[in-house]
C-alpha cells in the first residue's frame, strides 16, 4: 500500500474533485467542469465515477460496485477490486452494508438510507447534446432555462412511436430548475432519483460533475396528455418472483425459451435466501452458481 | 400610434469598415419595409443588428413590447431579447436550413416553438402544427417527414410555419426566396402576401429582388455601402428612383 496515495488519486485533485462535488451539491443538477484526470482505465469505462468515488472514499468506508445492477460483471468486479488494491476499503455486495456504491445503469431495489452515497457513472451528461450540438449554445440554454428543445424530443418519440419510447436517459428536472441526464438508467428507476442518499454522477471525459442532495424533487419530463410512465418487463423474476424489481430478459436456448430475472443481483439473492423462488428458479444455495 | 419598432441611428462597424451606419426608421403595426440594395451594401448587418443577432455599435432599437410598451432591444436582458425573438419576433433565414432543425420531423419543428413557451399538450401541439402545415400548403401526410425529404420550396414555407406559428408580430426576413426557382418563388411570395394580409403581420424583409419587395413592401429603403441612400413609398421609389444608384438599380432588372 505504500505504491500508492490512498485511493490512488492525490489529495489535491481529490480536493478539486470535492470543490467540483460541492459546488454540484449546491446547485442540484448544474453540470460542474472539472480537470478530470487519466485514469488506469479506457475512458467509458466509468472514468467518471471512479474519480468521484476516489474523492469521498474514507478508510471507514464499505464500497459496492455495481454495472447494470450486478456485482459479478467485469466492470464492477475490476473497480472494485481497483479500490481494494489502492484504498485498502472493505468491499460488499450487499446493498445495505455499503457507504458508498457505484453505479452503472441502475439504482439499487433496496432504498438508501442517508447515510450512504450511490456514485453514477456518465458517459455523457448533457441531455440536449443530441438536439444541440453546440456546446456554447446549450449552457446558455441551461442558463436561460430554455428547455423546450427537451420536450422536442419526447414530441417526436410519440409522433414517431405513438409514446414516449425513450426507455433510458429520461431527462428530468431537478428542484424545478436544471434538466439533467440522469446517465442511461432505466426510465423505471426515475422515481427513485428522489431518495435519502446523496447522488453525485461524474462525467470523466466530458469532464462534468454534478449531483442531487438528498430530498430534492426530481420530475421526469412529460407531456400533459403523455404523462410519464415508468416501465419493465411485465413479468416476475423468474428465479426470487419479484414483482417490483426491474428485470433483465436473457435468452436460454435457440428454441424461444427466456428466463426473466432481477437486474439487481444482491436484491434478488437476498430475496432467495428469504426462501422466494420464482417460476424457474431453485432454492439458494442449490444452484451450481 | 405608437410604432412597433423605432430604429434610431442604428451604426455597425466590422473594425475600421462600415458596416452600416446613421439608419433610422420607424415601422407601423401592419406595415412591410423592404430593404434592397447590392452584397455588401449592409442590409443583412442591418437586419442582424435589429433582430439582435448583432450588438450594433451606436443607437438604439426600441420594439413595441405586449406589457411595457417600447423597450430598446439593445441593452435589455438577453433573457428578454431571447424571450421576444421566441415569441412577438420571428426570423426567416435565407436558406431553410439555417432555420430549420434538420433532423426533426415538420411537425416537431413547427411545434418547438410553442414548447418553447410552455405548451404541454401534445395533441394540442400536433393540432397546431397540422393547422400551420396547412396553411402553407403543406399536406398533413408529411408532417412526420423531417425536412431533409422535402424540397427547396417545401422547406422554406416549413420555415415559415414554425416562425408565425406562435403569432409574432415582427417578421425579419432575409431574402426569403433567394434560391428558390421562378414558380416556387412567385407561390411563396403569394402565400407571404396573404400571411402578412391575414395576420397583419409587420415585417422587415431584406432582399436584392426588386420583384419581391414590389409584391410584399409597402415602404422602401435602398442602401449601398452601409447607408441608406433613399427611402419612401415602394411605387415612388421604383417608378421614379431619385439617387443615381436606384437608378441604375432599377434600370437593371431583366424586362423579359
Amino acid at each position: 500500500m505504500s505504491d500508492y496515495n490512498f485511493a490512488y488519486l492525490d489529495e489535491q485533485t481529490k480536493r478539486m474533485i470535492r470543490r467540483a462535488i460541492l459546488k454540484g451539491l449546491a446547485i442540484p443538477g448544474y453540470q460542474v467542469p472539472f480537470a478530470s484526470r487519466e485514469m488506469p482505465m479506457p475512458y467509458g469505462w466509468g472514468t467518471g465515477g471512479v474519480q468521484v468515488s476516489a474523492a469521498v472514499l474514507t478508510p471507514d468506508d464499505t464500497y459496492k460496485v455495481i454495472d447494470q445492477g450486478a456485482d459479478d460483471t467485469t466492470n464492477a468486479v475490476s473497480i472494485r477490486r481497483f479500490f481494494q488494491k489502492t484504498a485498502g476499503v472493505d468491499v460488499t455486495e450487499a446493498t445495505s452494508e455499503a457507504s458508498v456504491i457505484q453505479t452503472r445503469h441502475r439504482i439499487p431495489e433496496q432504498d438508501l438510507r442517508d447515510d450512504q452515497i450511490l456514485v453514477y457513472q456518465v458517459p455523457i451528461p448533457e441531455p440536449l447534446r443530441f438536439l444541440e450540438p453546440s456546446e456554447v449554445e446549450t449552457r446558455k440554454m441551461h442558463s436561460l432555462e430554455e428547455y423546450g428543445l427537451m420536450h422536442v424530443k419526447l414530441y417526436e418519440d410519440i409522433s414517431q412511436h405513438g409514446d414516449i419510447a425513450t426507455a433510458y436517459a429520461y431527462p428530468v428536472k431537478v428542484e424545478g430548475r436544471y434538466v439533467m441526464d440522469p446517465s442511461p438508467i432505466p426510465k423505471f428507476d426515475n422515481p427513485k432519483l428522489e431518495m435519502a442518499g446523496i447522488q453525485l454522477f461524474g462525467a470523466g471525459r466530458e469532464q462534468r460533475i454534478y449531483a442531487i442532495p438528498p430530498y430534492t424533487q426530481v420530475v421526469s419530463l412529460d407531456f400533459d396528455d403523455y404523462p410519464f410512465q415508468p416501465t419493465k418487463a411485465d413479468h416476475a423474476c423468474d428465479l426470487c418472483d419479484a414483482t417490483d424489481s426491474y428485470l433483465d430478459e436473457l435468452i436460454v436456448d435457440d428454441a424461444g425459451g427466456r428466463l426473466f430475472m432481477c437486474s439487481d443481483t444482491d436484491y434478488c439473492a437476498t430475496r432467495r435466501k428469504q426462501g422466494h423462488i420464482g417460476a424457474q428458479g431453485v432454492p439458494y444455495g442449490e444452484d451450481a452458481a | 400610434m405608437t410604432p412597433l419598432l423605432q430604429v434610431e441611428n442604428i451604426a455597425k462597424f466590422y473594425g475600421a469598415r462600415i458596416g452600416c451606419t446613421d439608419v433610422a426608421f420607424d415601422l407601423y403595426p401592419g406595415e412591410v419595409m423592404g430593404i434592397v440594395g447590392e452584397s455588401g451594401s449592409g442590409k443583412s448587418t442591418l437586419l442582424n443588428c435589429l433582430a439582435g443577432h448583432l450588438t450594433p455599435d451606436r443607437g438604439a432599437v426600441r420594439f413595441d413590447t405586449r406589457t411595457q410598451g417600447l423597450r430598446d432591444t439593445v441593452t435589455m436582458s438577453e433573457p428578454e431579447r431571447r424571450m421576444l425573438s421566441r415569441t412577438d419576433w420571428a426570423f426567416v433565414h435565407q436558406h431553410a436550413r439555417d432555420g430549420l432543425r434538420m433532423n426533426v420531423s415538420a411537425g416537431g419543428n413547427v411545434g418547438e416553438r410553442l414548447m418553447a413557451v410552455n405548451a404541454r399538450h401534445y395533441g394540442d401541439i400536433r393540432a397546431k402544427a397540422i393547422d400551420w402545415l396547412g396553411r402553407v400548403e403543406i399536406t398533413e401526410d408529411r408532417i412526420d417527414d423531417r425536412p431533409t425529404a422535402f424540397s427547396g420550396g417545401m422547406q422554406q414555407r416549413l420555415q415559415i410555419a414554425r416562425n408565425l406559428v406562435t403569432a409574432p408580430r415582427l417578421v425579419f426576413m432575409d431574402e426569403p426566396t433567394g434560391g428558390l426557382d421562378v414558380s416556387v418563388q412567385a407561390r411563396l411570395l403569394d402565400l407571404l402576401r396573404g400571411l402578412v394580409r391575414e395576420m397583419n403581420l409587420s415585417a422587415i424583409i431584406v432582399t436584392h429582388d426588386l420583384a419581391v419587395v414590389r409584391l410584399l413592401a409597402d415602404r422602401l429603403m435602398v442602401m449601398k455601402d452601409g447607408h441608406v441612400i433613399e427611402t419612401g413609398l415602394t411605387d415612388q421609389v421604383l417608378d421614379d428612383p431619385q439617387h443615381a444608384y436606384t437608378q441604375l438599380l432599377v434600370s437593371s432588372v431583366l424586362q423579359v
